[in-house]
């Protein structure tokens, strides 16, 4: 098995494996949650496992992520967080102190989402078998959103805003996992994203898709907009937000910061005669203040992001496969 | 008999037919979609002296890949016709009849242009079955009128008698015209001027000019107005990459460029390429053209247009592809004036329709041994989409390159049609152009894959289409190593068959092992390659981002020898580098002779930076200058790995001392040959084939191969084809189809 890092590798074995086995028209639909009715209620549910080091980094800790997380998928999907239940495995051997740490974090972290932790479990694994601390949190959600909200409602001519500059968190776990000492300090992202999307929602803004830019940042979550909507995606290099330190970090590390992960920013397509309100919306609340419409979509059966660079010309971001391994011969 | 090849609108069938009554012999010829077929019937003698004389009296342009002769039952018929060509096959199978390439002007064509008397007299677009557009304006096959963009041009009444007469050089010339009934030129924005009047004064002042050309448009601007050239550089977004230059007339390049009789050949061909020439000392040329490099880009005039606009304007302008840095060239006329617009001061088009791009082929002759050979270094215009034969038959495969300097081939038989230059895959334009290249050659030859082959590199462009495309098709996908593409290319160019040794020595290719290769000896076999020797790895901090800036290539080397400690570290950059060096972030692991010019050319002076692909290394070569010696740094080869930590050492202490750049560049160049060499000799193999982007150094590729030649090994390099990514096509239909046939055996 060599498919970790996300990109192409891992939806090949989320398509040759999971799908097959477990088929059916939630699960199909692909979405970061799935959207069920029950009794007459539209429900959203998700849930994802958390397996970041260092266990606490700049502006985080791994319990603020595994909340933050949850609560932002189920937003995505239009949903406010009704209850999350949160699932412990534990290396034998780890510190008492980082482990109250962390869980501290996740009260704040759920009392900020105002979202009760309802249930959990915790395992003990031998020491060696795990990696200090695993969280699986699993979220509930009531859609709030008036009309769907996907790919699928993406048309020729809607505009793409960014909730603010791109690529701090995955800068932040370097600098710190790595040693790495960049110009300034970086703080990870997270964030919950709710208040800002419920914002929208109130104000009545048409919201056609909603994506957060987590691992692989803004490229990879473009890329499979792209794919499931058969549009063209273009961004414009020169509006993307993206802070000094972040892009002097990435310039030295030789990555894109449009691949980079964040966990408090999201992505955002409108149509064209909303974006000026919905970018007004958005910057009224704290975690989308630096908002900014940054990309077009046009037509393009087959799906494909785009960066328009500061020179003219049209680069192809592709969803890469994990690693970025050079290109170059 | 049936001929295979570039055999059609070249006059074959006239030829034919000339024969065949001057021998008294009955039967016909026709044009058919595999190539030419011909049935003659007569005394014995005569059809013998047919078969021979055939062979000696080709039209000079065609091309014959393959002969085949049956014997059928005579049927008595005494006169020889010339047939309307044969589409029955046009239902079954895939098309062969190879296209030819467009031709330069030919000697005949352009007495005619210059004869007051002639009714072409100043005509743009003259042409004749010896010359002219060919694969540029080509629809379909079989090569006919109707199936090219000529369609829209219905002959005059002269014309028409030159296409239909057997004894004319304009006999079945598809493209043929005359100023009554065929293309006309123009001027955007419009003039009452003569258009080539009006250019060349254009040119005078300084502008830049579009200029719709064979395949493409060409940027023109005078090549000795420095403020003019970076202008242009301005408006490309170009900032270093050498222009080429168009120069009046042979006489003019002979004046003003050191040239060898090879080279005249090859600028005077009917490929008319770009060769690369060193200007000699007396010339006057601005020096932003080419600022990167000791050699010059030259190309003559190809086309009647370029005549004309060359005999008004006697001067060397910069004539470099009308397209924004890494786009393709543009074709149509409106695409052009739209992309354009920023760059050029106005244009001038015509109205024959471009079917499909072709940029400008790029040559140089490198002496060797047997004397001055051609080195292919970009394949296009003259030369695509020429088939190569090689020597086995070939599974019907399309292979997809590389992701730069992509070009795409197809198998059909004992023939790899390698398509044109397509370019680099990070654009979207080039994205496009790789496509309709790809749908234009299968569509031509009616082609079907039986298997899509493509480079282990996950994430190049051409990979993930060739994945998506093959599960589209539910057809098997083949993925073949870069460098073991990069051998198998140069292998099948000179049809060596059986097993050598191969030095793949390139920039960077991902190699089995999950890490950079590109400092390779493979053991190549039947089935397959062993890795028996590669460069010492160090890590490429910042991957990508070493690749440009050649201090994070030159740090990791001194960090593999000095550790995290040493002085060298203080330098610029250094710091940044070491960080990721000891972390490992980012950091991958490479074996690359490319990488290691990188770091040598930062450590020597002789360069900092690639701004594009080889700059560093070019910089690095460039700086021997006239330097030939026998002195050397020393590559230490222990158990299948030629460690460069002495060399790095030795070479360090020389720039201490103050030794020349020169030297310097000289003895790292002789130690590279120097290893090759030793590790031949160990192998045990007496053949050898070198191929990658590394042996575009024409010191190094020639110092290799005379130092093994002297001992008596035999040595293949690249020709026909590029020793760069723009061969991995060729390669991996070669080794793709290999691989299908192993499959297909085992089951
Ligand atoms: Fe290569
Ligand atoms: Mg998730
Ligand atoms: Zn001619
Ligand atoms: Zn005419």
């Amino acid at each position: 098995l060599a498919h970790g890092g996300g990109g192409r590798l891992t939806n090949q074995l989320i398509e040759d494996v999971f799908l097959p086995a477990f088929s059916n028209a939630a699960l199909n639909s692909r979405h970061d949650g799935a959207l069920l009715s029950a009794g007459g209620a539209r429900l959203a549910m998700t849930t994802d496992t958390y397996v970041v080091q260092p266990l606490i980094f700049p502006g985080g800790t791994i319990g603020d992520l595994a909340v933050n997380g949850t609560v932002n998928d189920l937003a995505m999907c239009g949903a406010t967080a009704v209850a999350l239940s949160a699932g412990f495995v534990l290396e034998e051997g780890l510190a008492m102190e980082t482990l109250q740490t962390v869980v501290a974090s996740m009260r704040d972290a759920a009392l900020v989402a105002n979202v009760p932790i309802v249930t959990g479990d915790t395992k003990v694994v031998d020491k060696g078998k795990g990696d200090g601390v695993f969280i699986n949190t699993t979220g509930i959600g009531l859609v709030v959103a008036p009309t769907s909200i996907g790919p699928e409602r993406i048309r020729a001519g809607d505009s793409l805003i960014v909730s603010g500059d791109l690529g701090s968190h995955g800068i932040a776990i370097l600098s710190v996992r790595d040693g790495l000492e960049f110009e300034g300090p970086v703080l990870s992202d997270t964030a919950c994203l709710w208040p800002s999307v419920n914002a929208l929602f109130e104000a009545g803004i048409d919201v056609h898709c909603l994506r957060d830019l987590t691992r692989g940042g803004l490229s990879s979550a473009l890329n499979e907009i792209a794919t499931v909507a058969g549009v063209r995606i273009t961004i414009d290099e020169a509006l993307v937000p993206i802070s000094d330190v972040v892009r002097g970090a990435c310039e030295m590390l030789g990555l894109d910061p449009l691949y980079v992960a964040n966990e408090g920013r999201f992505a955002v397509f409108v149509a064209e005669e909303d974006v000026d309100r919905a970018l007004d919306v958005m910057r009224g609340q704290t975690v989308s203040a630096g908002a900014l419409r940054v990309g077009t979509v046009y037509e393009r059966a087959s799906g494909i992001v785009t960066v328009r660079s500061r020179i003219g010309g049209n680069r192809v971001l592709d969803m890469l496969s994990g690693e970025q391994l050079p290109r170059i011969c | 008999m049936t001929l295979h090849g570039a055999v059609q609108g070249v006059g074959f069938r006239p030829t034919v037919y000339r024969l065949a009554t001057r021998l008294r012999l009955g039967g016909w010829v026709r044009n058919t979609s595999a190539g030419l077929e011909i049935e003659v019937e007569g005394a014995s003698d005569f059809i013998q002296q047919f078969v021979t004389e055939l062979r000696t009296e080709r039209p000079r342009a065609a091309v014959v890949g393959v002969e085949e002769m049956v014997r059928v039952a005579p049927s008595g018929a005494s006169g020889f016709e010339i047939l309307p060509s044969d589409d029955s096959q046009e239902k079954t199978g895939a098309k062969s009849a190879a296209v030819l390439p467009d031709l330069a002007t030919c000697e005949e064509c352009l007495a005619e242009i210059f004869d007051p008397t002639n009714r072409r007299h100043l005509y743009a677009f003259t042409n004749c079955t010896l010359c002219g557009p060919r694969y540029s304006i080509l629809i379909g096959i079989p090569y006919d009128r109707p199936n090219t963009t000529m369609r829209n041009f219905e002959l005059c009444r002269s014309c028409r008698r030159e296409y239909e007469s057997h004894g004319d050089r304009r006999f079945h010339a598809q493209p043929n015209a005359c100023a009554d009934c065929g293309p006309r030129l123009r001027v955007v924005p419009e003039t009452k001027e003569d258009p080539f009047a009006h250019v060349a004064r254009a040119l005078a002042e300084g502008k830049i000019v579009a200029v719709k050309g064979i395949g493409g448009f060409h940027l023109m601007l005078d090549a000795r107005d420095s403020v003019a050239v970076r202008r242009l550089r301005e408006r490309k977004h170009r900032d270093y990459k050498p222009f080429a230059m168009m120069m009046p007339s042979i006489e003019y390049v002979r004046r003003h460029c050191d040239l060898n009789a090879a080279e005249e050949e090859l600028l005077l061909s009917g490929a008319s390429p770009i060769v690369l020439l060193r200007p000699s000392s007396d010339n006057d040329f601005a020096p932003e053209v080419a600022q990167s490099s000791s050699c010059l880009g030259v190309m003559l005039p190809s086309s009647p247009l370029q005549h004309l606009l060359m005999r008004e304007y006697p001067f060397p302008v910069v004539a470099t592809s009308g397209n924004r840095s890494g786009e393709p060239i543009a074709i149509h006329n409106e695409e052009a004036l739209a992309r354009l617009s920023g760059i050029a001061d106005l244009f001038l088009v015509h109205d024959r329709p471009i079917e499909r791009t072709c940029d400008d082929s790029v040559v140089r002759v490198l002496p060797s041994r047997q004397g001055n050979r051609s080195q292919m270094l970009r394949r296009a215009r003259g030369y695509a989409p020429l088939p190569l034969s090689v020597t086995d038959e070939l599974r019907p495969v399309l292979a997809v390159g590389g992701h730069l300097k992509n070009t795409v081939a197809i198998a059909i038989g004992r023939q790899v049609f390698l398509s044109q230059h397509i370019g680099d895959l990070d654009s979207l334009e080039t994205r496009d152009a790789f496509q309709s290249v790809i749908d234009d050659l299968c569509r031509l030859y009616r082609f079907e894959p039986q298997a899509i082959v493509c480079d282990l590199h996950p994430d190049y462009a051409s990979t993930i289409w060739a994945q998506r495309r093959a599960g589209q098709l539910g057809i098997a996908l083949v993925q073949v190593q870069h460098h073991h593409a990069h051998l198998a290319a140069c292998a099948a160019e000179n049809r060596v068959s059986g097993d050598y040794l191969g030095v793949a020595w390139d920039g960077s290719g991902l190699g089995e092992d999950g890490t950079i290769w590109g400092g390779e000896f493979f053991h190549v076999h039947q089935d397959g390659f062993d890795r028996i020797a590669h460069l010492r790895p160090f890590s490429l901090p910042g991957g990508e981002a070493a690749m440009r800036d050649c201090s994070r290539s030159a740090a990791s080397l001194l960090w593999e020898i000095y550790g995290t400690g040493h002085a060298h570290f203080s330098e610029e950059n250094g710091a940044g580098s070491l960080a990721l060096l000891e972390s490992g972030v980012n950091s991958p692991q490479t074996s690359s002779v490319g990488r290691l010019f990188d770091g040598i050319a930062y450590l020597s002076g002789a360069a900092e930076e690639n701004l594009f692909e080889g700059q560093a290394a070019m910089c690095l070569e460039g700086a021997m200058g006239r330097m030939r010696t026998d002195a050397s740094y020393e590559i230490n080869h222990r158990d299948g790995v030629g460690d460069w930590s002495s060399l790095v050492e030795e070479l360090l202490a020389d720039k201490r001392c103050g030794m020349e750049l020169a030297l310097i560049s000289a003895k790292f160049h002789n130690a590279l040959a120097n290893w090759t060499v030793s590790v031949v000799r160990e192998s045990g193999h007496r053949r050898v084939v070198m191929s990658g982007g590394v042996f575009q150094n024409a010191y190094l590729s020639n110092r290799a191969s005379m130092l093994l030649e002297a001992e008596g090994f035999e040595v293949f390099t690249h020709h026909l084809v590029p020793a760069n990514d723009g061969g991995l096509a060729l390669g991996q239909a070669f080794r793709g189809s290999r691989i299908l046939e192993g499959v297909a055996s085992c089951v």
